[in-house]
């Protein structure tokens, strides 16, 4: 059996898939992950994932969007076309306020969703899980909890076994 | 006792059953048929009163001198300030963990996307030469023009425009992991290659749920100021210009809350016949319909201090011109539209007082009806009466809006429906993993 991406467990709601995320990540796996329905509160860090970067991107585009919105109004207003309206400065810094924060929050926000989306790497039309047939009610009401035949206390026998005795409804091969 | 927020005995099987079945098994209810039937005829009339407007130019309209902004900046005014109870159900009120908001975010965000672009449509077609609308966005051009930056007017372009944008990324944020249970629940081999495009291959994974809420976070705290600046920047258009009438300090604030009013009296106006037609009741109870006609009657009363406190700034200014314009605007020929807009924007919402008023979805229906009506005579006041007696008598002038300014207006709202109408019946109109998440925590207290 060793052709398979990985195991995965099928559990009857939140708390024991939690519950057994835990005694998993204990157990010494490491390559876990787990597919709910809903945003389950703690569930990432039972599994052990790190914590998102996430964040930092979206201060950083956010930065972007104001430094990169004050210097175009700047540009356009001080260098490329300065037009002198009753002698008051070009660099009316005060107008260019509004355009500076729309823009600030343009970048932050397009880099919350494409960051999102590019570190969970989607798009991604095929991923081993979906050829599990119960796989579907994860987007219903299943909790499946994951691992991969990659994980180096993987054996297709004892985990089975582990994740059964963690009180799994079914334990499902996933094939590559 | 207040009614609870979800109808009890929910499973997430029920829930994502009963929400998804709404589109992908249920019988289309006949209502659907007539209001799309309904809508499109008014689309058509967009179409031609666009068309006939671009073969004859800006002279259809009722706009001249004095009074140059006619129609068209007050649907703008008025479709925008309609596109703010969307972000703000959704990222205000997930930040301040209103759990109700998880029924009806959806709902409002699509409402949002769909006034917005009604909005968008009357200053692109007010330019007169729509196919220039883009020498508004900054780009190095062969002619080296650039914007003026200076001008409240092109604020409007970066405001509304990252505005639509922010609220479509939310929105479409909010849709994926509901694609992937549409993805699912589907039988059809074309409703399921549909749904799985959009959803992108979503698979509910911990490590995705994790960045999953980190966006989705990070996008209600940047829209939250964001609404607040949009119809601030909206304001701007009317405050930094010199013109009595306008120019007034209030104007932002009273706008935000004009916006957020008129915003919720939509969202009513939809969601009561939507909840009763497809029996929505479960998810968008009584308590949902209670508070949100309490956050009306609260921006009501908002709105009602700006009126109030424009009108004693001007007379306490002791301005000549201020003073007129107050006196002409209470008295002059156009005083049926303030008066009417003080019965529909100040008296009628005091109605929202009485429990068994905000009980009955009738009467709320019909008061949130007026309080649109009331908010787009507000902007009717606002933009002709301020304009139509100059500082000199010689620049005095009325305003009558043509056919083609009234066949634009209801063609907008035929867009607007179209697209709604088109909404419930391709998309869950209501979060599914939303109210999944809202169960959970109902269960587990």
């Amino acid at each position: 059996m060793a052709d398979l991406w990985g195991l995965m467990a099928e559990f009857a709601d939140e708390q024991a898939l939690m519950a057994a995320a835990d005694q998993a990540r204990r157990a010494g796996y490491r390559r876990l992950d787990a597919h709910t329905p809903f945003p389950v509160e703690g569930l990432s860090e039972a599994l052990g994932h790190p914590r998102t970067q996430l964040p930092l991107l979206v201060f950083a585009a956010g930065v972007a969007g104001a430094v990169g919105g004050f210097f175009l109004q700047y540009h356009a207003s001080a260098v490329a076309y300065p037009l002198n309206i009753g002698g008051k400065p070009l660099v009316s810094w005060p107008a260019f306020v509004p355009v500076t924060f729309e823009l600030t929050i343009l970048f932050a926000a397009s880099a919350a969703v494409a960051g999102m989306l590019a570190l969970n790497g989607l798009p991604q039309p095929y991923h081993p899980v979906f050829n599990v047939p119960e796989f579907d009610k994860a987007s219903r009401d299943g909790f499946f909890l994951t691992v991969e035949s990659a994980d180096p206390l993987f054996n297709s026998t004892e985990t089975r076994r582990f994740l059964a005795g963690l009180g799994a409804a079914k334990v499902h091969d996933v094939l590559p | 006792m207040n009614s609870p927020i979800l109808a009890p005995g929910h499973s997430n099987k029920t829930i994502t059953d009963k929400i998804s079945s709404l589109i992908l098994t249920r019988h289309t209810p006949r209502a659907w048929f007539l209001g799309v039937a309904a809508a499109f005829g008014l689309m058509m009339l967009l179409l031609v009163s666009v068309g006939w407007l671009l073969v004859r130019g800006l002279g259809v309209w009722g706009i001249n001198v004095p009074i140059a902004w006619g129609f068209a900046i007050i649907n703008f005014v008025w479709w925008v300030g309609i596109g703010h109870a969307g972000t703000l159900i959704s990222a205000i009120l997930l930040l301040m963990h209103q759990k109700w908001r998880n029924s009806i975010n959806r709902f409002a965000e699509a409402m949002t996307l769909f006034a917005v672009a009604c909005a968008g449509l009357f200053p692109a077609l007010h330019v007169g030469r729509p196919w220039k609308a883009f020498y508004m966005f900054p780009y190095p051009d062969t002619m080296a023009l650039w914007p003026q930056f200076r001008s409240p007017l092109l604020w409007d372009v970066f405001a509304v425009s990252t505005y639509a944008t922010v609220s479509l990324l939310f929105w479409f944020v909010g849709l994926i992991p509901d694609m992937a249970s549409m993805r699912d629940q589907a039988k059809n081999r074309f409703i399921q290659w549909f749904y799985g495009l959009l959803a992108m291959g979503w698979r509910g994974s911990a490590r995705h749920w994790q960045r999953y809420e980190s966006a989705y976070l990070l996008l209600a705290g940047l829209a939250t100021p964001l609404v607040v600046s949009v119809h601030s920047v909206v304001s701007f258009d009317f405050a930094v210009s010199q013109l009595p009438g306008w120019h007034s300090t209030i104007f932002p604030p009273y706008f935000v809350a004009g916006a957020v009013f008129s915003g919720f009296a939509m969202v009513l106006t939809l969601v009561i016949p939507l909840r009763k037609l497809y029996g929505l009741g479960d998810f968008i109870t009584d308590r949902h319909i209670d508070l949100m006609a309490k956050v009306m009657l609260a921006t009501g009363l908002i709105v009602a201090y700006g009126y109030a406190i424009e009108t004693f700034t001007d007379w306490y200014s002791g301005g000549v011109n201020e003073i007129a314009m107050i006196r002409t605007r209470m008295l002059g020929p156009y005083a049926w539209s303030y008066w009417a807009l003080m019965g529909f924007n100040v008296l009628l919402p005091q109605t929202l007082w009485v429990k068994s008023i905000r009980q009955s979805t009738w009467a709320l229906f019909f008061i949130a009806i007026g309080v649109n009506v009331g908010m787009w005579l507000e902007r009717f006041v606002i933009v002709i009466t301020s304009l139509h007696r100059g500082a000199l008598p010689s620049s005095w002038g009325m305003y009558t809006p043509t056919f083609w300014d009234w066949t634009l207006f209801l063609g907008s709202l035929g867009l607007f429906f179209s697209l709604l109408f088109l909404f419930i019946r391709v998309l869950p109109m209501i979060s599914i993993f939303e109210i999944r998440q809202l169960a959970a925590e109902e269960r587990h207290g």
